[in-house]
C-alpha cells in the first residue's frame, strides 16, 4: 500500500539509500535534511526514479524551537517516519571539550526526542503510524573509545523502548534499527572487518523487513545480535579490563 | 590508511582513502593532495585505480536528468550500472554497452571505455556518450564531447582516470521491449568453427564464445558459441514473462563469507567445471533468458574473486587485429596448455571498427583468460606479450598488471601523444597518477 513517508536526515548515506528504496516501491516521500544543496540533488534524483509525490524541506534537528512548526506545516499526513539523524565523535575529543560531548548528546538523543515526541503525539491521536529510528549497537554497552556516543545511543534505545510501551495501545509501532558497522560517511577512515560491515542498501532493506515482519528491534546483520549479546553478558568485573 | 585492492586482489596496498558527495568537498580533497587517482567500485583487475591517495566516487551517485524521448540520461559518475538497470529497465531502457558485470560505476565505464558483447555493431561505451563533465586537478570543471573540447574528451575516454575526475556523464540508453534476451547456443569443436560463427553472425546484437582452456590437440579451442538479441513483446511465450516484461534482476547475491587461505578453485575443479559446462550445452539450443543470466552470470556471487584465495588471480586480455592468422591464437592456447598454469575461464569476442585515441578496442578478436596467481605467471605473460606485440595486438589496461612501458609504447599507437598530453595538463601540474600509469611511465 502506498504510504506517506517522512525521512529525517534524508541526505545521509543511509537516508539517501532508503529514499531510493521508497521510490522504487512507489511510496510518497517527504525529505527533510539540513543541507539544501544535497537535498535538491536528492529530490531531482528521486523524481527521475518514480512518479510518486516527492517533497523536500529544510530541517535542522538542533533547532528544536522550529520542530513543531516544521511538522505542522507538512502538506501530507505522515504514515511512517524514519529518523537517520546521528553524529559520531570519539570520546578522546568529547572528554576535553564538553561542547563536543553536548553536541553528541543533542544530535543523537535530546533533539531527536523533541521531534519524535511531536510526531508520536500526532500518531497517538490518529491511532495509526510507524516510528522508526536508526540507533546503534554502540548503545548496548559503553566502551572506552566512544562512551559518549554509546551513552547517547543507549538513551535513545531506552527512550524508544518507553515510547513503544506507551504507544502500543494506540496501534502505533516503534521500531529500533541497530545497523552495526555500516559503510557510510560516519565510519570513513575506520578499519572495519568486511564481513561484519553492511552497506546502506542493506539497512534500507532491513527497515522494510522489520516493517513487514512486525519486529520491534532489528539488527541489520543477524550476527550482530549474537555479538552484542555476548558483549552484554560479560560481567563488568571482566569487561572493565578488556580493550574492545 | 586503509587496505585497498582491485578485483584481481593483487597488489594490495595501504592507501589514503577519501570520499566526497559534493563538488566542493572534491575540490578541497584535490587541493590538499598530490598523486591521486579516482576509485570507482574496484572492478578493474590490476593496479589501474590504486595510488597513495584514492578518491572514491561511489557516494557521488545521483541521477541528474532523463530525457525520455531521446533516452538521454545524465548522472553522476559514482552510480553503478546495476542501479541504472534497476531504475530504467522498468521504463523500457537498457544500458547501451555493458561489460560482464553490472557492478561498475559509470565513471569507470568511461575511464576504461568498456566494451561488451555488442562491440561488433555498437562499438565501445564512448560511442554512446553525449557529454562528459570532468574536474581537472586545478579545480576547474571542463565539459567535453566529440564536438566540444574533443582533445580533452579523447584523453578521458579510455584514459584510465588520468585526465581528471569524471563528475558526470550524459549518454544514450537503448530502447527495449522486454528485459529478456533470445539466446542461441552452440557447442563447437574447434577454434576455426567458432571464429566462422562470429564472422557470420552480424545480424545478432550480442555474440561471445566461451572456450575450454583445458582441451588439447585436435580439440584445442573448442567451446560454446553464444549469441543473443533483445526479445520483443511477441517473443515472450510464458505467462510470467508476459505479465512482467520489464522484470529487473534479482537483488539477492550469494557472498563467500570468509577470506580463505586455500583456493576453493583448484585445477581439478577447474577442469571439472569446464567439462560439465561444455557438455551440458552439447546440443544447439534457442532459448529465452533474462538479461541477468545472459550478461552477468558471475554477478550471482558478490565476491567470486575470493574463489581464488588470498593470492588472487590475473586476467590476460589482449586483442589481435582482424586478419591475424588463426594459427597465432592456436599457438597462444598451446603455450598456455604447456605452461601448466590452469586457464579457468577463457572468453573470446569479435571487435568491430573503433576510432578512438587511447581506448583498447581495435577491429579484431579479443581473448580474456583468467589464471590463478602463480609464481611462473609473469614469465608466461612475457612470452605471450612478445607474440601480441609482434602481431600488432595490445593489452587491456583495465585488466593489466604486468605490461612493460616499452610494450605499451609499441602497441598503443598514440601512447607517446597520450603521455605528453597527460603530463602537460594544468601547465604540467597534473596531480593524477596511478600505479598503472607509473608502471607504464605515462606519469
Amino acid at each position: 500500500m502506498k504510504k506517506n513517508i517522512l525521512i529525517l536526515g534524508a541526505t545521509s548515506d543511509m537516508g539517501r539509500s532508503f529514499a531510493r528504496e521508497c521510490a522504487f516501491r512507489g511510496h510518497n516521500i517527504i525529505l527533510a535534511a539540513r543541507n539544501n544543496d544535497l537535498l535538491s540533488t536528492l529530490h531531482k534524483d528521486l523524481e527521475i526514479r518514480t512518479n510518486a509525490h516527492i517533497q523536500s524541506f529544510r530541517f535542522d534537528v538542533l533547532d528544536t524551537d522550529s520542530h513543531k512548526l516544521f511538522y505542522e506545516s507538512l502538506p501530507l499526513k505522515i504514515d511512517l517516519v524514519v529518523c537517520f539523524i546521528g553524529y559520531l565523535e570519539e570520546s578522546s575529543k568529547c572528554k576535553k571539550n564538553f561542547n563536543i560531548a553536548k553536541t553528541v548528546f543533542d544530535i543523537n538523543f535530546s533533539c531527536v526526542v523533541s521531534i519524535l515526541d511531536i510526531i508520536a503525539n500526532d500518531f497517538e491521536d490518529r491511532k495509526d503510524g510507524i516510528i522508526i529510528a536508526i540507533s546503534s549497537t554502540a548503545g548496548d554497552r559503553g566502551r572506552a573509545s566512544r562512551y559518549h556516543y554509546c551513552s547517547a545511543k543507549a538513551a535513545l534505545n531506552t527512550y524508544l523502548s518507553g515510547l513503544r510501551n506507551r504507544l502500543f495501545p494506540s496501534n502505533v509501532r516503534v521500531i529500533t534499527i541497530k545497523p552495526g558497522y555500516c559503510n557510510t560517511k560516519m565510519t570513513d577512515g575506520m578499519k572495519l572487518p568486511s564481513f561484519l560491515t553492511s552497506e546502506p542498501e542493506d539497512v534500507s532493506r532491513s527497515i522494510f523487513n522489520a516493517i513487514n515482519s512486525g519486529k520491534d528491534i532489528s539488527y541489520v546483520y543477524k550476527i550482530w545480535k549474537w555479538i552484542m549479546l555476548i558483549i552484554q553478558i560479560i560481567p563488568e568485573i571482566i569487561f572493565k579490563r578488556l580493550k574492545i | 590508511m586503509q587496505k585497498l585492492e582491485n578485483w584481481g586482489r593483487n597488489p594490495i596496498i595501504k592507501s589514503n582513502v577519501l570520499n566526497f558527495e559534493n563538488i566542493d568537498e572534491l575540490k578541497d580533497h584535490i587541493s590538499k593532495q598530490a598523486d591521486l587517482i579516482p576509485y570507482g567500485n574496484g572492478r578493474s583487475y590490476g593496479d589501474a585505480s590504486l595510488q597513495d591517495t584514492v578518491i572514491k566516487t561511489r557516494r557521488f551517485n545521483s541521477l541528474i536528468s532523463f530525457d525520455d524521448e531521446k533516452g538521454m540520461l545524465h548522472c553522476q559518475s559514482g552510480i553503478l550500472i546495476e542501479e541504472i538497470l534497476s531504475v530504467f529497465v522498468p521504463k523500457g531502457w537498457f544500458i547501451p554497452v555493458t561489460p560482464g558485470t553490472k557492478f561498475i560505476t559509470i565513471g569507470g565505464a568511461v575511464a576504461a571505455d568498456v566494451h561488451g558483447k555488442n562491440h561488433h555493431l555498437d562499438g565501445s561505451f564512448s560511442n554512446h556518450i553525449y557529454e562528459l563533465e570532468v574536474m581537472k586537478t586545478d579545480g576547474s570543471i571542463i565539459k567535453c564531447s566529440k564536438e566540444n573540447n574533443r582533445d580533452f574528451f579523447d584523453l578521458t575516454v579510455g584514459g584510465m582516470g588520468l585526465s581528471g575526475i569524471i563528475l558526470s556523464v550524459k549518454f544514450f540508453l537503448r530502447r527495449i521491449e522486454t528485459s529478456y534476451i533470445i539466446q542461441k547456443k552452440k557447442k563447437l569443436n574447434s577454434l576455426d568453427a567458432i571464429m566462422d560463427q562470429f564472422e557470420s553472425s552480424d545480424d545478432w546484437n550480442y555474440s561471445v564464445a566461451w572456450i575450454n582452456g583445458f582441451s588439447k590437440n585436435l580439440k584445442l579451442g573448442q567451446g560454446i558459441f553464444l549469441k543473443g538479441k533483445h526479445a520483443l513483446k511477441n517473443d515472450l511465450n510464458r505467462d510470467f514473462q508476459r505479465n512482467n516484461p520489464y522484470k529487473i534482476h534479482n537483488k539477492f547475491r550469494f557472498k563467500i563469507p570468509f577470506d580463505n587461505k586455500i583456493k576453493l578453485l583448484n585445477s581439478f575443479f577447474g577442469k571439472l567445471f569446464n567439462f560439465i559446462y561444455l557438455n551440458i550445452n552439447n546440443k544447439q539450443s534457442l532459448t529465452l533468458v533474462h538479461y541477468d543470466q545472459f550478461f552477468y552470470p558471475l554477478d550471482k556471487i558478490s565476491n567470486w574473486n575470493y574463489l581464488y584465495g588470498k593470492k588472487g588471480f590475473s586476467q590476460y586480455q589482449f586483442v589481435l587485429p582482424f586478419g591475424t592468422s588463426r594459427n597465432v591464437f592456436k599457438k597462444i592456447f598451446k603455450i598456455i596448455n604447456d605452461s601448466k598454469i590452469p586457464p579457468y575461464l577463457i572468453v573470446l569476442k569479435l571487435f568491430g571498427e573503433q576510432k578512438s585515441f587511447i581506448s583498447f578496442p581495435i577491429k579484431g578478436y579479443t581473448v580474456a583468460i583468467d589464471f590463478p596467481n602463480h609464481k611462473n605467471i609473469s614469465s608466461l605473460f612475457n612470452i605471450l606479450d612478445k607474440i601480441i606485440t609482434n602481431n600488432g595486438g595490445r593489452l587491456y589496461l583495465a585488466k593489466d598488471k604486468y605490461m612493460s612501458s616499452d610494450m605499451f609504447e609499441k602497441t598503443y599507437s598514440n601512447a607517446a601523444d597520450f603521455k605528453n598530453s597527460i603530463s602537460n595538463l594544468n601547465n604540467g601540474k597534473n596531480k593524477l597518477s596511478s600505479l598503472l600509469s607509473n608502471r607504464l611511465k605515462i606519469t
